[in-house]
């Protein structure tokens, strides 16, 4: 039996309009949606052409998740998405040609080199970079909340963390010290349902993961995870109530990770049965079908997206490929920091 | 100038920081209406109020972690681990996020963790370690180890300022043992200059923290006997001043590495290293360390005293080196 709040899907345009998207903003939600899949989707061509080393990962399947979660972010609140979560880098503003430049360990990306893949982030556009330990970033969300509470800022954090991730000490400290100081932070669960080859019941012994919000005296709430509007009502409703000094929330996205933990992984260990069902419930396919039915969504509309989508891309690539690899003697730069890093907008 | 206490000069010098800017708050278990397990903080809620003044549940990950997110936002934290050996419960966060975040994605994170450190008062193997060396093995953390109420007032300062995570340990045995002449007014003890605690031309101490008290006694009892000892308090362990250790070394020709964390792996094997490496021809004896044993802090006296490093193994290791 649930304890959460299972949310409803989204009904008509009368509803979405209800909660602030006008349909210019619909219409940005897709592009959002397709740039964040085209760039895996070319990453993971450039991975197989033998020109991102490491490893690579994607988070197909939780798009909307991400994109639904950051349209609703404002512009002065900040987050710590995760490996999933490239939507978030996108609707915040993180430029294409910057995350190929990363993936592929140029002097460009975000950490000039200094990691890979989705370790990066733009901390002027609001966003810290994620480490593979989690949820480590949680502690570092609340903080984020910590310090706009004492300053007694509107501002909002999000810290998002994987159903896997949940089993760890972190995600308790975090949730339970953003209770009790009754913080403005949003925790993010992308219940992609596999933990690399880890299945639910296996990580936690609750229906949903967002039941434990009410044992740490705050709401959770289950919302269809490939319902980017489901999503983003959820995830507003959250981060207002936040804002308005209502606490933490914990919304609880449920997908199904579509591919395997990264490349190397065919995710054998997933029945067949349960990647056709999901395949079903493509979120991007789903919202398509949504704007056509609720949003006289046209022909030209799309065709004029995936033009502008697909050029982006091509551009970003051609672009990332002329960064330069790094300079070996940029090894021990940035070990440590020196004042001049704390001369950022949000240092001071 | 007035004399305080080494417990009264880290006090002092974390309210003067909090009185002249804003951002510097402080976040433990216990710091705010109790004023902190051994009162660093004690009065500091009454006058900053409970928002720069706070009191967090048991969750040290939490404690710390919270302190990256609020710093990277601008603030300038100053956790309390209420035991040093607590901070294991931060290790994964400070070494994983706090460390690595400014070189791999730009990001400063200027913390400082607070963590009473050292033994000498049947604390046990959980209230009594000095776990400097784990922290100094993580490229992108500072680690400072105040021995005299001056220092301990001047590099809190200078770790507040800097803009990396630090972690400052300040030795219990110190707290209200040792008293000294301090500043009253603003000053910043630079990280990485260690300080001559005594001159001596026959043997060269180098130690930091409690030991250095436990040295200088060891220093007069040899005086006697014609052994002259010059102490090189490091005060900080990343950065630490090789330049003075190799000065020292060089003008002294024997050297004893001193500290009171276990033998493998602490950080007297580096300086040990070091000097074997940048000044073996000076060298008329083989480095030796003093240092405790490996094995877990012991809770009982006779048990813990063998442990800790005493005036009279250092006594008798000066007069092993003098004598080679």
């Amino acid at each position: 039996m649930a304890i959460a709040r299972e949310a409803e899907p989204v009904g008509s345009l009368t509803e979405v309009k209800e909660f602030g998207l006008d349909r210019e903003d619909l219409l940005g939600i897709y592009r959002h949606l397709l740039t964040t899949r085209g760039i895996e989707e070319r990453g993971h061509i450039l991975y197989k052409q033998g020109k991102i080393p490491g490893s690579f990962y994607t988070g197909r399947g939780n798009e909307a998740a991400a994109v639904g979660v950051a349209t609703a972010m404002g512009p002065d609140d900040v987050g710590t998405p995760l490996h999933r979560d490239m939507g978030v880098h996108i609707v915040r503003g993180v430029e294409p040609w910057r995350i190929f430049a990363q993936y592929m360990g140029r002097a460009d990306g975000p950490t000039k080199g200094k990691d890979g893949n989705v370790h990066m982030a733009d901390d002027r556009l609001g966003l810290i970079a994620m480490v593979s330990h989690l949820p480590a970033m949680l502690p570092v969300a609340v903080g984020c909340a910590l310090a706009f509470r004492i300053r007694e800022e509107k501002r909002v954090a999000v810290g998002w963390f994987g159903e896997g991730a949940s089993a760890r000490g972190d995600t308790h400290e975090a949730m339970n010290m953003a209770a009790v100081r009754r913080l403005p932070v949003v925790f993010v669960c992308d219940n992609n349902q596999w933990a690399y080859s880890t299945p639910t019941h296996l990580e936690y012994a609750c229906e949903h993961v967002a039941d434990r919000a009410k044992a740490y005296g705050f709401e959770g709430v289950v919302v269809d995870g490939t319902d980017v509007l489901a999503v983003h009502r959820e995830a507003k409703r959250a981060i207002e109530k936040a804002r308005e000094g209502g606490g933490p929330t914990l919304v609880e996205c449920l997908t199904l990770r579509m591919e395997g933990h990264a490349v190397h992984d065919d995710a054998f260990y997933v029945p067949k049965e349960m990647f056709e069902e999901w395949a079903k419930r493509d979120p991007l396919e789903s919202y398509r079908s949504w704007l056509r039915e609720n949003a006289d969504f046209t022909d030209e509309e799309e065709d004029e997206i995936r033009a502008e989508v697909k050029k982006l891309l091509n551009d970003a690539i051609k672009r990332a490929d002329e960064s330069p690899l790094p300079e070996v003697s940029t090894l021990l730069d940035g070990v440590f920091a020196t004042p001049e890093d704390l001369d950022t907008p949000h240092h001071k | 100038m007035a004399e305080k206490t080494y417990l009264q000069a880290i006090s002092d010098g974390l309210r003067q920081e909090m009185r002249r800017d804003k951002r510097v708050y402080v976040i433990g278990e216990d710091v705010g209406v109790y004023g902190g397990a051994f009162k660093v903080t004690h009065g500091f809620q009454e006058e900053f109020g409970p928002w720069r003044v706070i009191d967090a549940p048991l969750s040290e990950t939490a404690i710390v972690g919270s302190c990256t997110g609020a710093a990277i936002m601008g603030m300038r934290p100053v956790a309390e681990m209420q035991f040093a050996d607590f901070v294991s419960c931060a290790w994964d966060h400070l070494v994983t996020v706090a460390a690595k975040q400014r070189y791999r994605a730009g990001t400063a994170v200027p913390i400082v963790v607070r963590c009473p450190s050292g033994g000498g008062f049947s604390g046990g193997p959980f209230h009594s370690q000095n776990p400097e060396s784990s922290f100094a093995h993580i490229p992108g953390l500072k680690v400072v180890c105040p021995a005299t109420p001056e220092d301990a007032k001047g590099l809190l300062v200078t770790a507040i300022e800097d803009p990396n995570p630090v972690l400052y340990f300040e030795h219990k045995h110190l707290y209200r043992r040792i008293k000294a002449d301090v500043p009253e007014d603003r000053y910043a003890t630079p990280f990485g200059e260690a300080r001559i605690h005594r001159e001596g031309d026959d043997v060269t101490v180098v130690t930091w923290g409690a030991m250095v008290y436990t040295a200088a006694e060891a220093a007069d009892k040899v005086e006697s006997e014609g052994i002259s000892t010059e102490i090189v308090d490091l005060r900080t362990i990343v950065p630490w001043d090789r330049k003075a250790v190799l000065a020292s070394v060089e003008k002294t020709s024997k050297v004893i590495v001193l500290h009171e964390d276990t033998h493998t792996g602490g950080f007297g094997a580096e300086i040990a290293a070091t000097i074997a490496e940048e000044a073996f021809e000076h060298l008329d004896a083989p480095v030796k360390r003093i240092t405790a044993p490996d094995s877990p802090v012991p809770f009982s006296p006779p048990l813990e005293k063998a442990f800790i490093p005493q005036v009279e193994d250092v006594v008798a290791g000066l007069q092993e080196v003098a004598g080679y």
